[in-house]
């Protein structure tokens, strides 16, 4: 007999003081940026954003361009509450949008993840098309192409209002990135999460071994387009407006160049890949407002061909030649 | 009782081409049947035919009585087909550990613990990633894994194909312990000899149909029916029994 066989998964792995860095980072820019704090906001709602999206190709091998429908229809959900019913609790607004793009990221997963490779990518990317468009069309509930405005949103829990220095966005965003990053990394270390590797490895011999394939897929597409919508949401409570380009391609390209930037299928890919884009396209557009896209397109190209795996792929070839060279 | 597996006139292939014609095999509870042939002559199209990866022209498969020839892959192997690939496939991604529990299923002989009291290297190497294990290990892994479905019926394709001769000792044991245990397999493998030690009945395949079929056992004690068999040239004088 063995007497020990090791816990079940990663589910009972400590968080490595490593995994603390990111939020030690965003606490510390809330006191040493204060002029920063709606950027920063931006930054954590897209980082949920680019989180889910990791969720679908880094982890399960779904390769989407239309992963921004979700967060559109989030932020559209957020909106259309307060706007148009006047519900305006936050809490409420964010449950609803997580709920509503998760039932939307379940039908369609129904369908499309019946498909693969190039099927697959035109059939996100025309989902994409077909919720902007029914957006673009239905202006008296969404603005059309001028944007939902008339959007108010009460305090948090009663009591935390939305200021104008984007103090209580920032803590909210972080606050509700905090807990789904916890939850996503549960769910990672639990036998869900070991499957979808196991799917991304190999999905022949996963269903030989009995596995639904099919049905993993799913339940992760449908997980990730609520955590899409949450996001979403998030922005339509910061900015308290919503616009055509939360559902656009353009979106659904920027938050996979964040991921690829940051590393795919590592988590923490989505923090550094995210906050490293928008620090850079913020900076940029301030010193070149009309070349700054060529910056970031140098930024994405030297990455791709010099940092395998992104900035974190660059930053484990980093640690390990320090750790070679000090052992010589 | 019903036998485990009944295959009946199947033909099948790789899409529009056919590999296997005219296959009829009966393989009772506890039993086990060795595949021979030469290289190309439909072995593995055999076995991954029986798990579903290839294409059914004609002819049934019946599993416990059950008909199985159209059901997707993971439904065989629901209804209880456990399968170690030639290529090991092992998840490169997943500790040892993770290999082995992602595959449970059912409740029956095989535990974790039981696959890890047949291969204690395994054991030991429990928080290695698939990637990081040597070929034998990587080949009980396949093994542990499929027996972690807890199924009725092995198939083992080749399962000592390219290992070192000491770890094909061990590995050898270990399958002689299963089907000493009376699990009931089929197993495909380079080495007649040793493929027909290990069974009860066997198989000869040459070019996707069956050539002989009998007594393991028989076939071991008639060395020349067997290198007959075994050899291009002389297989035109021998007719199917």
């Amino acid at each position: 007999m063995h007497p020990h066989i090791s816990t079940f998964y990663l589910a009972s792995v400590r968080v490595r003081a490593a995994e603390l860095l990111p939020w030690i980072v965003a606490l510390a820019a809330f006191f040493l940026f204060p002029d920063f704090l709606s950027l920063g906001a931006r930054i954590l709602i897209y980082i949920l954003l680019v989180l889910s999206l990791d969720l679908v190709i880094g982890y399960a091998g779904i390769v989407t361009l239309g992963h921004a429908a979700f967060f559109g229809i989030g932020a559209y959900t957020a909106g259309i509450l307060s706007a148009h019913f006047g519900i305006k609790d936050p809490l409420l607004q964010l449950a609803a949008a997580g709920t509503v793009a998760c039932l939307v990221g379940f039908g369609t997963g129904l369908y499309v993840l019946r498909t693969s490779g190039l099927t697959l990518i035109m059939l996100t990317l025309a989902i994409s098309a077909l919720c902007l468009e029914v957006a673009n069309k239905a202006t008296s509930w969404t603005g059309g192409a001028d944007g939902l405005s008339g959007v108010t949103i009460a305090p948090i829990l009663g009591y935390f209002r939305f200021d104008l220095w984007g103090k209580t966005a920032y803590l909210y965003s972080l606050a509700v990135l905090f807990v789904v990053w916890w939850l996503v990394r549960t769910l990672l270390n639990s036998p869900f999460g070991a499957s979808l590797a196991g799917i991304r490895d190999n999905r022949t011999r996963m269903e030989g071994i009995g596995a639904l394939v099919n049905r993993r897929l799913v339940q992760v597409y449908s997980i990730s387009a609520g955590i899409a919508g949450l996001a979403g949401a998030l922005l339509t409570q910061t900015n308290q407006f919503v616009g055509l380009n939360a559902l656009g391609f353009e979106l659904s390209g920027e938050i996979l160049v964040m991921l690829v930037l940051g590393g795919v299928g590592r988590l923490y890919g989505a923090f550094i890949g995210t906050a490293a884009y928008l620090i850079a396209q913020d900076q940029l557009a301030k010193k070149f407002p009309e070349d700054w896209y060529l910056g970031v397109g140098i930024l994405l190209v030297g990455v791709t061909m010099f940092a395998r795996g992104g900035l974190l792929g660059a930053l484990d070839s980093l640690t390990a030649r320090l750790r070679r060279a000090l052992k010589l | 009782m019903a036998d485990v597996l009944h295959v009946s006139g199947l033909r099948a292939g790789y899409g529009p081409t056919v590999i296997l014609e005219d296959i009829d095999l009966t393989l009772a509870p506890r039993r086990a049947l060795a595949v021979l042939g030469r290289n190309g002559v439909g072995k593995t199209t055999l076995l991954a035919t029986l798990m579903g990866h290839t294409t059914v022209h004609a002819g049934s498969i019946a599993m416990l009585g059950q008909r199985i020839e159209t059901r997707p892959i993971y439904r065989r192997a629901r209804t209880g087909i456990g399968y170690v690939p030639q290529g090991r496939e092992i998840f490169p991604s997943l500790t040892v550990e993770e290999n082995l529990l992602i595959a449970e299923r059912g409740r029956g002989r095989w535990t974790i613990r039981a696959v890890y009291d047949l291969f204690p290297r395994l054991a030991e190497r429990r928080n290695s990633f698939g990637n990081q294990l040597s070929g034998g290990e990587q080949q009980m892994l396949s093994i542990g894994r499929a027996l972690m479905g807890n199924p009725t019926l092995l198939l083992l394709d080749e399962p000592l194909e390219g290992l070192a001769p000491v770890i094909v000792d061990g590995l050898l044991a270990a399958i002689r312990h299963l089907l000493g245990e009376g699990l009931t397999a089929i197993l495909v493998e380079q080495s007649a000899k040793r493929a027909l030690e290990m069974t009860h009945e066997a198989v000869v395949l040459n070019r996707g149909r069956i050539v002989w079929r009998g007594e393991s056992a028989k076939l071991l004690a008639n060395s020349d029916t067997l290198a007959a068999l075994l050899t291009p040239e002389r297989h035109a004088s021998l007719a199917p029994s």
